[in-house]
Protein backbone atom coordinates (compact mmCIF):
# COMPACT_ATOMS: atom_id res chain seq x y z
CA UNK A 1 0.00 0.00 0.00
CA UNK A 2 2.70 2.15 0.98
CA UNK A 3 4.68 1.29 -2.15
CA UNK A 4 1.71 2.61 -4.04
CA UNK A 5 0.73 5.47 -2.45
CA UNK A 6 4.19 7.23 -2.85
CA UNK A 7 4.91 6.58 -6.83
CA UNK A 8 0.68 7.52 -6.55
CA UNK A 9 2.35 11.02 -5.15
CA UNK A 10 5.58 11.02 -7.17
CA UNK A 11 3.42 11.23 -10.58
CA UNK A 12 1.47 14.04 -8.91
CA UNK A 13 4.06 16.24 -7.42
CA UNK A 14 5.95 16.01 -10.90
CA UNK A 15 2.99 17.13 -12.64
CA UNK A 16 1.95 19.73 -10.05
CA UNK A 17 5.58 20.93 -10.93
CA UNK A 18 5.25 21.25 -14.60
CA UNK A 19 3.31 23.84 -15.00
CA UNK A 20 4.35 24.73 -18.48
CA UNK A 21 3.68 21.10 -19.95
CA UNK A 22 0.53 21.88 -17.73
CA UNK A 23 -0.55 24.58 -19.63
CA UNK A 24 0.67 23.89 -22.69
CA UNK A 25 -1.21 20.76 -22.50
CA UNK A 26 -4.75 23.30 -22.52
CA UNK A 27 -3.91 24.75 -25.84
CA UNK A 28 -4.57 22.31 -28.29
CA UNK A 29 -7.98 21.14 -26.85
CA UNK A 30 -9.00 24.78 -26.59
CA UNK A 31 -7.69 25.31 -30.41
CA UNK A 32 -9.90 22.31 -31.29
CA UNK A 33 -12.87 23.82 -29.36
CA UNK A 34 -12.75 27.26 -30.55
CA UNK A 35 -11.53 26.29 -34.09
CA UNK A 36 -13.85 23.09 -34.45
CA UNK A 37 -16.80 23.93 -32.42
CA UNK A 38 -17.62 27.51 -33.87
CA UNK A 39 -16.20 26.84 -37.18
CA UNK A 40 -18.86 23.52 -37.48
CA UNK A 41 -21.21 25.13 -35.94
CA UNK A 42 -23.60 26.49 -38.27
CA UNK A 43 -23.72 23.50 -40.72
CA UNK A 44 -24.03 20.87 -37.67
CA UNK A 45 -27.15 22.61 -36.85
CA UNK A 46 -28.11 23.23 -40.46
CA UNK A 47 -28.12 19.94 -40.68
CA UNK A 48 -30.03 18.82 -37.67
CA UNK A 49 -27.35 17.79 -35.25
CA UNK A 50 -28.62 20.38 -32.53
CA UNK A 51 -25.54 22.50 -30.65
CA UNK A 52 -22.10 21.66 -32.16
CA UNK A 53 -20.27 22.86 -28.61
CA UNK A 54 -22.86 20.52 -27.00
CA UNK A 55 -21.72 17.57 -29.11
CA UNK A 56 -17.92 18.31 -29.17
CA UNK A 57 -17.20 18.72 -26.15
CA UNK A 58 -16.94 15.68 -24.45
CA UNK A 59 -15.24 14.29 -27.59
CA UNK A 60 -12.61 16.88 -26.56
CA UNK A 61 -12.14 16.34 -23.06
CA UNK A 62 -11.73 12.17 -23.75
CA UNK A 63 -9.10 13.74 -25.94
CA UNK A 64 -7.04 15.65 -23.49
CA UNK A 65 -7.39 12.37 -21.33
CA UNK A 66 -6.22 9.83 -23.72
CA UNK A 67 -3.34 12.22 -24.74
CA UNK A 68 -2.13 13.23 -21.09
CA UNK A 69 -2.80 9.33 -20.02
CA UNK A 70 -0.91 8.14 -23.24
CA UNK A 71 2.09 10.62 -22.44
CA UNK A 72 2.08 9.96 -19.21
CA UNK A 73 2.09 5.85 -19.08
CA UNK A 74 5.07 6.56 -21.52
CA UNK A 75 7.29 8.67 -18.86
CA UNK A 76 8.91 4.78 -18.29
CA UNK A 77 10.61 5.56 -21.24
CA UNK A 78 12.16 8.72 -19.67
CA UNK A 79 12.75 6.66 -16.21
CA UNK A 80 14.27 3.70 -17.87
CA UNK A 81 16.94 5.83 -19.71
CA UNK A 82 17.52 8.91 -17.17
CA UNK A 83 18.00 5.79 -14.88
CA UNK A 84 15.06 5.91 -12.10
CA UNK A 85 13.68 3.41 -13.20
CA UNK A 86 16.48 0.55 -12.14
CA UNK A 87 15.90 2.78 -8.61
CA UNK A 88 12.51 1.45 -8.45
CA UNK A 89 13.30 -2.38 -9.90
CA UNK A 90 15.90 -3.11 -7.37
CA UNK A 91 13.44 -2.22 -4.63
CA UNK A 92 12.21 -4.90 -3.06
CA UNK A 93 8.93 -4.91 -3.62
CA UNK A 94 6.76 -6.30 -5.88
CA UNK A 95 6.80 -4.90 -9.61
CA UNK A 96 2.88 -5.13 -9.56
CA UNK A 97 2.55 -2.45 -6.65
CA UNK A 98 5.45 0.05 -8.84
CA UNK A 99 2.98 -0.87 -11.80
CA UNK A 100 -0.40 0.02 -10.06
CA UNK A 101 1.34 3.15 -8.11
CA UNK A 102 2.74 4.91 -11.34
CA UNK A 103 -0.29 3.87 -13.38
CA UNK A 104 -3.12 5.61 -10.68
CA UNK A 105 -0.48 8.62 -10.45
CA UNK A 106 -0.77 9.19 -14.47
CA UNK A 107 -4.16 8.45 -13.96
CA UNK A 108 -5.06 11.40 -11.56
CA UNK A 109 -3.05 13.26 -13.20
CA UNK A 110 -4.81 12.38 -16.81
CA UNK A 111 -8.04 12.98 -15.02
CA UNK A 112 -7.13 16.44 -13.57
CA UNK A 113 -6.36 17.13 -17.18
CA UNK A 114 -9.98 16.06 -18.13
CA UNK A 115 -11.30 18.14 -15.55
CA UNK A 116 -9.98 21.52 -16.80
CA UNK A 117 -10.85 21.05 -20.00
CA UNK A 118 -14.04 20.24 -19.18
CA UNK A 119 -14.20 23.33 -17.49
CA UNK A 120 -12.80 25.01 -20.12
CA UNK A 121 -15.56 24.12 -22.61
CA UNK A 122 -17.70 25.79 -19.82
CA UNK A 123 -16.09 29.26 -20.63
CA UNK A 124 -16.95 28.72 -24.33
CA UNK A 125 -20.26 27.65 -24.37
CA UNK A 126 -20.55 23.75 -23.15
CA UNK A 127 -23.25 23.40 -20.15
CA UNK A 128 -23.81 19.87 -18.95
CA UNK A 129 -27.52 19.14 -19.39
CA UNK A 130 -28.11 16.53 -16.69
CA UNK A 131 -26.11 17.45 -13.10
CA UNK A 132 -27.30 14.00 -11.41
CA UNK A 133 -24.66 12.28 -13.38
CA UNK A 134 -22.02 14.45 -13.30
CA UNK A 135 -20.56 11.95 -10.83
CA UNK A 136 -20.61 8.99 -13.26
CA UNK A 137 -19.05 11.72 -15.75
CA UNK A 138 -15.95 11.92 -13.62
CA UNK A 139 -16.10 8.24 -13.11
CA UNK A 140 -16.14 7.14 -17.15
CA UNK A 141 -13.44 10.11 -17.30
CA UNK A 142 -11.17 8.44 -14.95
CA UNK A 143 -11.71 4.83 -16.28
CA UNK A 144 -10.59 6.31 -19.72
CA UNK A 145 -7.56 8.15 -18.11
CA UNK A 146 -6.32 4.45 -16.30
CA UNK A 147 -7.05 2.42 -20.00
CA UNK A 148 -5.07 5.15 -21.89
CA UNK A 149 -2.32 5.32 -18.68
CA UNK A 150 -1.92 1.22 -19.05
CA UNK A 151 -1.83 0.74 -22.50
CA UNK A 152 1.09 4.03 -22.62
CA UNK A 153 2.90 1.80 -19.98
CA UNK A 154 1.87 -1.69 -21.96
CA UNK A 155 4.21 0.32 -24.86
CA UNK A 156 6.67 1.66 -23.13
CA UNK A 157 7.65 -1.25 -21.38
CA UNK A 158 8.64 -2.73 -24.80
CA UNK A 159 9.78 0.27 -26.36
CA UNK A 160 13.71 0.99 -25.42
CA UNK A 161 13.99 4.68 -26.20
CA UNK A 162 11.64 7.47 -28.44
CA UNK A 163 12.22 6.45 -31.49
CA UNK A 164 9.16 4.60 -32.35
CA UNK A 165 7.58 7.35 -30.47
CA UNK A 166 6.50 9.40 -33.79
CA UNK A 167 5.12 5.96 -35.26
CA UNK A 168 3.13 5.80 -32.06
CA UNK A 169 1.45 9.01 -32.27
CA UNK A 170 0.64 8.69 -35.64
CA UNK A 171 -0.58 5.67 -36.05
CA UNK A 172 -2.20 4.93 -32.84
CA UNK A 173 -2.88 7.94 -30.34
CA UNK A 174 -4.11 9.64 -33.51
CA UNK A 175 -6.44 7.12 -35.30
CA UNK A 176 -7.87 6.72 -31.71
CA UNK A 177 -8.94 10.12 -31.07
CA UNK A 178 -10.04 11.06 -34.70
CA UNK A 179 -11.67 7.60 -35.56
CA UNK A 180 -13.73 7.46 -31.91
CA UNK A 181 -17.03 9.38 -32.50
CA UNK A 182 -15.19 12.70 -31.00
CA UNK A 183 -16.01 15.12 -33.80
CA UNK A 184 -18.81 13.38 -35.56
CA UNK A 185 -21.96 11.34 -34.88
CA UNK A 186 -21.56 7.57 -35.09
CA UNK A 187 -25.36 7.40 -37.05
CA UNK A 188 -24.72 6.33 -40.87
CA UNK A 189 -21.40 6.25 -41.13
CA UNK A 190 -19.79 4.00 -44.20
CA UNK A 191 -19.22 0.56 -42.87
CA UNK A 192 -15.41 0.25 -42.61
CA UNK A 193 -15.29 3.42 -40.56
CA UNK A 194 -17.99 2.20 -38.48
CA UNK A 195 -16.55 -0.88 -37.70
CA UNK A 196 -13.15 0.80 -37.05
CA UNK A 197 -15.09 3.14 -34.70
CA UNK A 198 -16.24 0.15 -32.72
CA UNK A 199 -13.28 -1.26 -32.41
CA UNK A 200 -11.59 1.63 -30.80
CA UNK A 201 -12.04 2.14 -26.99
CA UNK A 202 -12.55 5.80 -27.02
CA UNK A 203 -15.26 5.51 -28.27
CA UNK A 204 -17.22 3.86 -25.32
CA UNK A 205 -15.60 6.57 -23.18
CA UNK A 206 -16.96 9.50 -25.35
CA UNK A 207 -20.38 7.85 -26.21
CA UNK A 208 -20.19 6.61 -22.22
CA UNK A 209 -19.36 10.94 -21.25
CA UNK A 210 -21.79 11.68 -23.75
CA UNK A 211 -24.44 9.52 -22.01
CA UNK A 212 -23.97 11.54 -18.92
CA UNK A 213 -23.12 15.38 -19.66
CA UNK A 214 -25.68 15.65 -22.44
CA UNK A 215 -28.02 12.38 -22.17
CA UNK A 216 -27.19 11.71 -25.71
CA UNK A 217 -25.49 8.33 -25.44
CA UNK A 218 -25.69 5.84 -29.31
CA UNK A 219 -24.81 2.56 -27.26
CA UNK A 220 -26.32 3.53 -24.05
CA UNK A 221 -24.68 3.66 -20.85
CA UNK A 222 -24.60 0.38 -19.66
CA UNK A 223 -22.83 -1.25 -22.57
CA UNK A 224 -20.49 1.65 -22.46
CA UNK A 225 -19.71 1.24 -18.92
CA UNK A 226 -19.51 -2.54 -19.02
CA UNK A 227 -17.21 -2.05 -21.89
CA UNK A 228 -14.91 0.60 -20.01
CA UNK A 229 -14.51 -1.69 -17.00
CA UNK A 230 -13.77 -4.85 -19.25
CA UNK A 231 -10.93 -2.94 -21.03
CA UNK A 232 -9.32 -1.46 -17.82
CA UNK A 233 -8.89 -4.77 -16.65
CA UNK A 234 -7.29 -6.35 -19.57
CA UNK A 235 -5.08 -3.20 -20.14
CA UNK A 236 -4.09 -3.49 -16.52
CA UNK A 237 -3.72 -6.96 -16.80
CA UNK A 238 -1.66 -6.70 -20.05
CA UNK A 239 0.06 -3.35 -18.50
CA UNK A 240 1.79 -5.14 -15.42
CA UNK A 241 2.69 -8.13 -17.57
CA UNK A 242 4.98 -6.97 -19.59
CA UNK A 243 6.14 -4.08 -17.14
CA UNK A 244 7.32 -7.12 -14.20
CA UNK A 245 9.36 -8.39 -17.63
CA UNK A 246 11.55 -5.25 -18.05
CA UNK A 247 15.18 -5.54 -17.82
CA UNK A 248 17.42 -2.78 -17.77
CA UNK B 1 47.01 -19.73 -10.01
CA UNK B 2 45.32 -16.90 -8.84
CA UNK B 3 43.42 -17.11 -5.65
CA UNK B 4 39.73 -16.72 -6.40
CA UNK B 5 38.28 -17.22 -2.66
CA UNK B 6 38.16 -14.96 -0.05
CA UNK B 7 39.58 -14.61 2.95
CA UNK B 8 36.29 -14.97 5.45
CA UNK B 9 33.40 -16.06 4.48
CA UNK B 10 31.53 -15.04 1.24
CA UNK B 11 29.22 -12.89 0.93
CA UNK B 12 28.83 -12.33 -2.42
CA UNK B 13 29.43 -16.06 -4.36
CA UNK B 14 29.75 -16.55 -7.76
CA UNK B 15 30.15 -19.43 -9.85
CA UNK B 16 30.45 -20.10 -13.97
CA UNK B 17 28.32 -16.88 -13.99
CA UNK B 18 27.53 -16.55 -18.40
CA UNK B 19 25.40 -13.91 -19.66
CA UNK B 20 24.56 -13.63 -23.73
CA UNK B 21 23.12 -11.16 -25.74
CA UNK B 22 22.27 -13.18 -29.11
CA UNK B 23 25.36 -14.43 -30.21
CA UNK B 24 27.69 -11.90 -27.73
CA UNK B 25 28.71 -13.56 -24.60
CA UNK B 26 29.31 -10.34 -22.50
CA UNK B 27 30.03 -12.73 -19.10
CA UNK B 28 31.73 -15.69 -19.97
CA UNK B 29 31.75 -18.43 -16.95
CA UNK B 30 33.38 -16.25 -14.58
CA UNK B 31 33.98 -17.47 -10.67
CA UNK B 32 35.23 -15.17 -7.75
CA UNK B 33 33.55 -14.33 -4.48
CA UNK B 34 33.46 -11.46 -1.90
CA UNK B 35 34.16 -11.83 1.72
CA UNK B 36 32.04 -10.02 4.52
CA UNK B 37 33.59 -6.49 5.05
CA UNK B 38 35.70 -6.17 1.90
CA UNK B 39 36.66 -4.10 -0.33
CA UNK B 40 36.44 -5.63 -4.08
CA UNK B 41 37.06 -3.96 -7.43
CA UNK B 42 36.19 -4.88 -10.40
CA UNK B 43 38.77 -3.47 -13.24
CA UNK B 44 38.32 -3.71 -17.17
CA UNK B 45 38.27 -1.80 -20.36
CA UNK B 46 35.06 -0.55 -21.33
CA UNK B 47 32.59 -2.75 -22.54
CA UNK B 48 34.55 -5.66 -20.88
CA UNK B 49 31.61 -7.58 -19.05
CA UNK B 50 31.74 -4.97 -15.85
CA UNK B 51 28.26 -3.53 -15.76
CA UNK B 52 26.43 -6.79 -17.10
CA UNK B 53 28.05 -8.36 -13.77
CA UNK B 54 26.59 -6.15 -11.87
CA UNK B 55 23.07 -6.09 -13.39
CA UNK B 56 23.06 -10.04 -12.46
CA UNK B 57 24.16 -9.81 -8.91
CA UNK B 58 21.37 -6.99 -8.40
CA UNK B 59 18.83 -9.00 -9.75
CA UNK B 60 18.10 -6.58 -12.73
CA UNK B 61 19.13 -8.99 -15.59
CA UNK B 62 19.02 -12.68 -15.23
CA UNK B 63 22.10 -15.07 -15.65
CA UNK B 64 22.40 -17.00 -18.87
CA UNK B 65 23.52 -19.74 -16.73
CA UNK B 66 25.67 -19.95 -13.29
CA UNK B 67 25.37 -19.49 -9.89
CA UNK B 68 24.75 -16.42 -7.70
CA UNK B 69 25.09 -16.19 -4.09
CA UNK B 70 24.41 -12.61 -2.59
CA UNK B 71 24.21 -12.85 1.48
CA UNK B 72 22.88 -16.71 1.26
CA UNK B 73 20.52 -15.66 -1.68
CA UNK B 74 19.71 -16.56 -4.94
CA UNK B 75 19.17 -13.14 -7.04
CA UNK B 76 16.88 -14.91 -9.49
CA UNK B 77 14.76 -17.10 -6.91
CA UNK B 78 14.79 -14.78 -3.76
CA UNK B 79 14.97 -11.08 -5.17
CA UNK B 80 13.22 -9.16 -2.21
CA UNK B 81 15.69 -10.83 0.36
CA UNK B 82 18.75 -9.90 -2.61
CA UNK B 83 17.03 -6.79 -2.96
CA UNK B 84 17.90 -6.10 0.94
CA UNK B 85 20.79 -6.77 1.47
CA UNK B 86 22.60 -4.51 -1.02
CA UNK B 87 22.53 -0.61 -1.82
CA UNK B 88 23.79 0.51 -4.95
CA UNK B 89 24.90 3.44 -7.01
CA UNK B 90 24.93 3.10 -10.43
CA UNK B 91 26.82 3.72 -13.21
CA UNK B 92 24.16 6.90 -14.62
CA UNK B 93 22.06 9.03 -12.39
CA UNK B 94 19.14 7.43 -11.08
CA UNK B 95 17.72 9.97 -8.69
CA UNK B 96 14.24 11.55 -9.72
CA UNK B 97 15.23 15.25 -10.77
CA UNK B 98 11.68 16.96 -10.43
CA UNK B 99 12.02 15.84 -6.86
CA UNK B 100 14.30 16.94 -3.83
CA UNK B 101 16.87 15.57 -2.46
CA UNK B 102 14.90 15.13 0.77
CA UNK B 103 11.80 13.22 -1.50
CA UNK B 104 14.12 11.12 -3.30
CA UNK B 105 15.94 9.69 0.39
CA UNK B 106 11.98 9.50 1.60
CA UNK B 107 10.93 7.56 -1.47
CA UNK B 108 13.41 5.02 -1.09
CA UNK B 109 13.34 4.31 2.45
CA UNK B 110 9.30 3.60 1.75
CA UNK B 111 10.09 1.42 -0.78
CA UNK B 112 12.70 -0.47 1.71
CA UNK B 113 10.07 -0.18 4.19
CA UNK B 114 11.98 1.72 6.37
CA UNK B 115 9.51 2.74 9.15
CA UNK B 116 8.88 6.33 9.86
CA UNK B 117 10.80 7.44 12.59
CA UNK B 118 14.11 5.87 11.54
CA UNK B 119 13.84 6.77 8.26
CA UNK B 120 13.65 10.60 8.71
CA UNK B 121 16.41 10.17 11.50
CA UNK B 122 18.62 8.26 9.34
CA UNK B 123 18.08 10.82 6.51
CA UNK B 124 18.73 13.91 8.23
CA UNK B 125 21.94 11.82 9.45
CA UNK B 126 23.21 10.71 6.21
CA UNK B 127 22.54 14.16 4.45
CA UNK B 128 24.74 15.44 7.25
CA UNK B 129 27.43 12.91 5.87
CA UNK B 130 27.46 14.09 2.46
CA UNK B 131 27.34 17.49 3.17
CA UNK B 132 23.99 18.17 1.65
CA UNK B 133 21.40 18.80 4.66
CA UNK B 134 21.29 23.04 3.94
CA UNK B 135 20.00 21.97 -0.17
CA UNK B 136 17.41 19.16 1.29
CA UNK B 137 14.62 20.91 -0.05
CA UNK B 138 15.92 21.53 -3.82
CA UNK B 139 15.25 19.83 -7.03
CA UNK B 140 17.70 17.23 -7.97
CA UNK B 141 17.52 19.01 -11.15
CA UNK B 142 19.52 22.01 -9.97
CA UNK B 143 22.40 19.65 -8.35
CA UNK B 144 25.76 19.35 -9.74
CA UNK B 145 26.77 15.69 -10.82
CA UNK B 146 29.33 15.52 -7.47
CA UNK B 147 26.28 16.54 -5.57
CA UNK B 148 23.54 13.81 -7.76
CA UNK B 149 26.79 11.37 -6.93
CA UNK B 150 26.45 12.04 -2.82
CA UNK B 151 22.42 12.02 -2.56
CA UNK B 152 22.78 8.66 -4.70
CA UNK B 153 25.33 6.96 -1.75
CA UNK B 154 23.00 8.35 0.92
CA UNK B 155 20.46 6.98 -0.57
CA UNK B 156 22.18 3.69 -1.10
CA UNK B 157 23.21 3.38 2.81
CA UNK B 158 19.26 4.45 3.67
CA UNK B 159 17.88 0.87 4.63
CA UNK B 160 21.52 -0.31 5.95
CA UNK B 161 22.39 -2.71 3.46
CA UNK B 162 25.07 -5.25 4.19
CA UNK B 163 26.76 -4.69 1.14
CA UNK B 164 27.45 -1.77 -1.40
CA UNK B 165 27.48 -1.49 -4.88
CA UNK B 166 29.47 0.93 -6.96
CA UNK B 167 29.48 0.91 -10.33
CA UNK B 168 32.05 3.54 -11.87
CA UNK B 169 31.00 5.86 -9.01
CA UNK B 170 33.70 8.50 -9.97
CA UNK B 171 32.91 9.22 -13.74
CA UNK B 172 32.45 12.69 -14.42
CA UNK B 173 33.91 14.37 -11.28
CA UNK B 174 36.12 16.59 -10.17
CA UNK B 175 39.49 15.10 -7.76
CA UNK B 176 38.35 16.89 -4.81
CA UNK B 177 34.89 15.40 -5.47
CA UNK B 178 36.69 11.95 -5.95
CA UNK B 179 38.88 12.00 -3.14
CA UNK B 180 35.75 13.61 -0.60
CA UNK B 181 33.80 10.25 -1.90
CA UNK B 182 36.38 7.51 -1.47
CA UNK B 183 37.55 8.73 1.73
CA UNK B 184 33.74 8.33 2.74
CA UNK B 185 33.32 4.81 1.80
CA UNK B 186 36.50 3.65 3.08
CA UNK B 187 35.63 5.40 6.57
CA UNK B 188 31.99 3.58 6.23
CA UNK B 189 33.58 0.09 5.27
CA UNK B 190 35.46 0.20 8.69
CA UNK B 191 33.45 1.50 10.97
CA UNK B 192 30.14 -0.40 9.63
CA UNK B 193 31.76 -3.59 8.00
CA UNK B 194 30.37 -3.36 4.88
CA UNK B 195 30.77 -5.05 2.15
CA UNK B 196 32.25 -2.95 -0.90
CA UNK B 197 31.85 -4.23 -4.77
CA UNK B 198 33.46 -1.34 -6.94
CA UNK B 199 33.92 -0.95 -10.67
CA UNK B 200 35.91 1.34 -12.02
CA UNK B 201 38.80 2.02 -14.79
CA UNK B 202 40.56 4.86 -12.22
CA UNK B 203 43.59 2.59 -11.74
CA UNK B 204 44.83 5.02 -8.44
CA UNK B 205 41.02 4.59 -7.16
CA UNK B 206 41.20 0.77 -7.49
CA UNK B 207 44.89 0.36 -6.28
CA UNK B 208 44.27 2.96 -3.14
CA UNK B 209 40.64 1.59 -2.28
CA UNK B 210 40.60 -2.32 -3.27
CA UNK B 211 41.61 -5.34 -1.03
CA UNK B 212 41.64 -7.78 -4.09
CA UNK B 213 41.39 -6.78 -7.56
CA UNK B 214 39.39 -9.12 -10.33
CA UNK B 215 40.99 -7.88 -13.80
CA UNK B 216 38.32 -8.59 -16.06
CA UNK B 217 37.95 -8.37 -20.27
CA UNK B 218 36.07 -9.38 -22.87
CA UNK B 219 33.98 -10.90 -20.17
CA UNK B 220 36.57 -13.37 -18.42
CA UNK B 221 38.72 -13.10 -15.55
CA UNK B 222 42.22 -12.62 -16.27
CA UNK B 223 43.50 -12.14 -13.17
CA UNK B 224 42.68 -12.01 -9.68
CA UNK B 225 44.52 -10.51 -6.53
CA UNK B 226 45.60 -7.63 -4.35
CA UNK B 227 47.17 -4.99 -6.32
CA UNK B 228 50.85 -6.39 -4.84
CA UNK B 229 50.37 -9.82 -7.17
CA UNK B 230 48.79 -8.44 -10.09
CA UNK B 231 51.96 -6.82 -10.47
CA UNK B 232 54.05 -9.60 -9.19
CA UNK B 233 52.46 -11.90 -11.84
CA UNK B 234 52.63 -9.54 -14.48
CA UNK B 235 56.43 -8.19 -13.75
CA UNK B 236 55.36 -4.35 -13.19
CA UNK B 237 55.74 -1.56 -11.25
CA UNK B 238 52.22 0.03 -11.32
CA UNK B 239 48.85 -1.31 -11.37
CA UNK B 240 48.16 0.33 -14.62
CA UNK B 241 51.24 -1.54 -16.54
CA UNK B 242 50.36 -4.93 -14.40
CA UNK B 243 46.45 -4.08 -16.29
CA UNK B 244 47.81 -3.21 -19.72
CA UNK B 245 50.16 -5.99 -19.37
CA UNK B 246 46.78 -8.30 -18.66
CA UNK B 247 44.62 -6.44 -21.30
CA UNK B 248 46.39 -5.29 -23.99
CA UNK B 249 46.88 -1.92 -25.92
CA UNK B 250 44.23 -1.99 -28.09
CA UNK B 251 41.75 0.55 -27.78
CA UNK B 252 38.00 -0.79 -26.95
CA UNK B 253 34.92 0.46 -29.04
CA UNK B 254 31.93 0.42 -26.43
CA UNK B 255 28.19 0.65 -28.87
CA UNK B 256 26.78 3.98 -28.38
CA UNK B 257 23.78 2.68 -26.68
CA UNK B 258 20.09 4.16 -26.52
CA UNK B 259 21.15 6.22 -23.55
CA UNK B 260 23.47 8.53 -25.73
CA UNK B 261 20.41 8.72 -28.21
CA UNK B 262 18.87 9.73 -25.32
CA UNK B 263 20.79 12.04 -23.88
CA UNK B 264 20.44 14.12 -26.71
CA UNK B 265 16.97 14.16 -26.91
CA UNK B 266 16.50 15.07 -23.54
CA UNK B 267 19.25 18.11 -24.59
CA UNK B 268 16.78 19.27 -27.22
CA UNK B 269 13.45 18.67 -24.53
CA UNK B 270 14.99 20.90 -22.11
CA UNK B 271 16.14 23.35 -24.09
CA UNK B 272 13.19 23.59 -25.64
CA UNK B 273 11.43 23.95 -22.29
CA UNK B 274 13.05 26.85 -20.58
Amino acid sequence: MQTIYILWLRQIKRYSRSRSRMIGALGQPLLFLVALGFGFGPIFEKAGGGNYIQFLAPGIIAMSILFTAIFSGMEIIWDRQFGFLKETLVAPVPRLHIMIGRTLGSASVAFLQGFVVFLISMLVGFRPEQWGLFPIALLVMFLIALIFTALGTAIASVMEDFHGFQLIINFLVMPLFFLSGSLFPLQGLPTAIDIIAKLDPLTYGIDALRGTLVGAAHFGLTLDLGILVVLVALLMIVGSWLFSRIEV
Amino acid sequence: MPDHTAQTSPIIDVQDLTRKFGDFTAVDHITFSVGAGEIFAFLGPNGAGKTTTIKMLTTLLHPTAGRIRINGYDPQHQQDAVRKSFGIVFQDPSTDDELTAWENLELHGVLYGVDKALRRQRMEQLLDIVELSDRRDDQVKHFSGGMKRRLEIARGLLHHPKILFLDEPTIGLDPQTRNHLWSYVAELNVQEGITVFLTTHYMEEADKMAKRIAVIDHGKIVALGSSAELKAQTNTQTLEEAFLALTGKGIREEEAGAIDNMRLHARAWRGKRR
